[in-house]
């Protein structure tokens, strides 16, 4: 595989875009990460080698602690993580809006 | 007048959405009890409809929603209604992507404004965690897209 069919792979589940979305708002480990998820730590950690592997987060050595974190490069332009929600909030609202003028069309007599 | 959605992080566990209609609260609040109404808005980007859309809307109520995009059927929500009045719901949903997210609590407000609404919902997750989850909730449609940035990404390194 190469560097970009890893990196599709990595992003084709959604455990891992989460984990991803945790560490664009800072570094964390790996007890940090598995906490939302109900899977297993070795579970996380299987997904984390993934994301590493494809090249979109690395490990930091901090005396014990092995702490993960994006590659910058790779994943920071990647993804505007808010913005991707925010477009999905304003395209549900733009259908509300034909939603709302339907229903004032039928209340105005 | 309608203005885009202004999303805020709030603290380390929240998210605030806040939106215009020009619609008035009775409008836009109906829109998110009746299932006619809300399946035809609370959906994805094109492609994605939403088949399963069951609720009660009274405190202790609960609702299901499932969406699909004629191959994938496994992202769905549920969860329970603790106060619903013509000028706000409070809710609780979770998420299956198809693992669960943990507990979301959802209150959304519906304040006249002059002839149209201001709508105010404010989501507080249990963890930082928990919001990077939802959040990373919002991304199965847009794939295609940060596939396309990934590959000029790549390309240039």
């Amino acid at each position: 595989m190469t560097q970009l069919d890893s990196a599709f792979a990595a992003l084709a589940d959604p455990t891992r875009r989460a984990i991803l979305a945790r560490l664009a708002t800072g570094e964390a480990t790996v007890q940090d990460l598995a906490r939302p998820f109900p899977i297993s730590q070795p579970a996380i950690s299987r997904h984390l080698k993934v994301l590493e592997d494809a090249g979109l987060i690395e490990t930091r050595i901090d005396g014990t602690s092995r702490p993960r974190r994006l590659k910058p490069d790779a994943v920071e332009e990647l993804w505007d993580w808010l913005g991707q929600y925010r477009a999905l909030w304003e395209a549900r609202y733009a259908r509300l809006d034909d939603v709302l003028a339907d229903l004032q069309k039928d209340d105005t007599p | 007048m309608t203005a885009p959605v202004q999303l805020t992080l709030d603290g380390d566990t929240r998210i605030i959405v806040t939106r215009s209609f020009t619609a008035p609260p009775a409008l836009v609040f109906r829109a998110h009890i009746e299932p006619a109404l809300i399946r035809r808005w609370m959906i994805g980007p094109d492609g994605w409809t939403m088949p399963i859309c069951d609720c009660d809307p009274r405190p202790g109520g609960s609702f299901r929603f499932g969406w699909t995009n004629g191959t994938d059927t496994s992202f769905h929500a549920t969860g329970e209604y603790l106060e619903v009045t013509p000028e706000r719901i409070i809710h609780i949903e979770r998420m299956f992507l198809p693992d669960p997210t943990p507990d979301n609590h959802v209150d959304t407000r519906f304040a006249a404004d002059g002839t149209g609404t201001r709508m105010t919902m404010v989501m507080t997750l249990p963890s930082p965690e928990a919001r990077a989850a939802v959040i990373a909730s919002g991304m199965p449609d847009g794939l295609e897209d940060s596939y396309a940035r990934l590959e000029t990404i790549l390309a240039k390194a």
